[in-house]
């Protein structure tokens, strides 16, 4: 089956493959950002006089939480742009 | 990438061939038309008259200048006393830098060369005032709570700016990949659908990126500043 592909072909469907795999890292962040903004509305519910400050923790909060998977994309970048294993 | 990599300016220097990516361009177009900007008005902001309300350009910086000096003030507190101009520059920088993609150019925080430039000019300022507050306490920091703790601190330290320009970057530059499958997904619906997508992924990531960034730089700054 795998005699019509050069090995150059299949290491680069192979990296995209792991592309897609570390673009899963999305999930983390997205359920932590979720939360952070589901506490948040908590927050501004019971005090509705403190939203600046809340909205501002919040979103530094959520963008400290964004970096893992950050890593993710950066990594499936890497893997479908730069081809490091060609 | 393979359309952005061929974009640029490339001349012959000799017998070499010199390609200079035009993320790097923009970048010091943009430090250009700033610097000239704000050398016109200072002048006109000299000669305003300071016993009357300020009105046109100047008031609106009069306006971005108090804003930025409250925002430093509110995070920072007092140790942020001289850091306005610094976070300020960093601030209108990163905020027309990240809104260059909706003019057509090649927003120069998508190149991992600029944001990982800006986070070293953080580190270094990091590392510059710890030591000058708190002198030899600074790196006695490090190996707190316990001494054998100090390769991990160590590489806490260096991960800051690893994470810091990596934000940016992956920010920015996901949002010009994803607007770019996106106009070669959309076809007709393009003019419908493109501005609320452009509105999401470059005003609201890019301003929100910015933010980010400032804040942070001002959080390790102060961090380092314990006394």
């Amino acid at each position: 089956m795998l005699e019509g592909i050069t090995s150059e072909a299949f290491v680069m469907g192979c990296s995209a493959i792991g592309a897609g795999l570390a673009a899963i890292a999305g999930i983390g962040p997205g359920i932590g950002q979720g939360y952070a903004a589901g506490k948040g509305a908590e927050a501004v519910g019971r005090q509705p006089e403190a939203q600046g400050d809340i909205i501002r923790t919040m979103v530094m909060g959520q963008a400290i939480a964004e970096t893992t998977g950050i890593y993710g994309l950066v990594i499936a970048m890497i893997l479908l742009f730069l081809n490091p294993f060609v | 990438m393979e359309e952005t990599g061929k974009m640029g300016l490339q001349f012959a220097l000799g017998n070499q061939q010199v390609f200079i990516h035009d993320t790097l361009v923009n970048s010091v177009i943009i430090v250009l038309v700033l610097s000239i900007f704000f050398m016109i008005m200072s002048r006109k902001i000299k000669a305003a008259d300071p016993t009357k309300p300020p009105k046109g350009v100047v008031h609106i910086l009069e306006i971005i200048v108090t804003g930025i000096n409250s925002y430093v003030a509110s995070t920072m507190g007092k140790k942020g006393k001289g850091f306005e101009p610094y976070i300020g520059t960093l601030a209108i920088y990163l905020a027309i830098a990240n809104l260059l993609g909706l003019v057509g150019f090649t927003p120069p925080t998508s190149d991992y060369n600029v944001t990982l430039a800006l986070a070293i000019m953080t580190f270094f300022l990091t590392q510059f005032f710890g030591f000058k507050t708190q002198k030899l306490g600074y790196f006695k920091s490090f190996t707190e709570p316990y001494a054998f703790l100090l390769p991990i601190n160590l590489l806490g330290e260096f991960a800051n700016p690893v994470s810091l320009s990596f934000r940016l970057f992956g920010n920015i530059v996901s949002g010009a990949l994803i607007m770019g499958l996106l106009y070669g997904a959309l076809g007709w619906f393009t003019p419908i659908l493109a501005p609320a997508l452009h509105a999401y992924f470059d005003i609201f990531a890019g301003l929100i990126q910015t933010f980010i960034f400032t804040i942070l730089t001002m959080i390790f700054i102060s961090g380092a500043m314990e006394d």
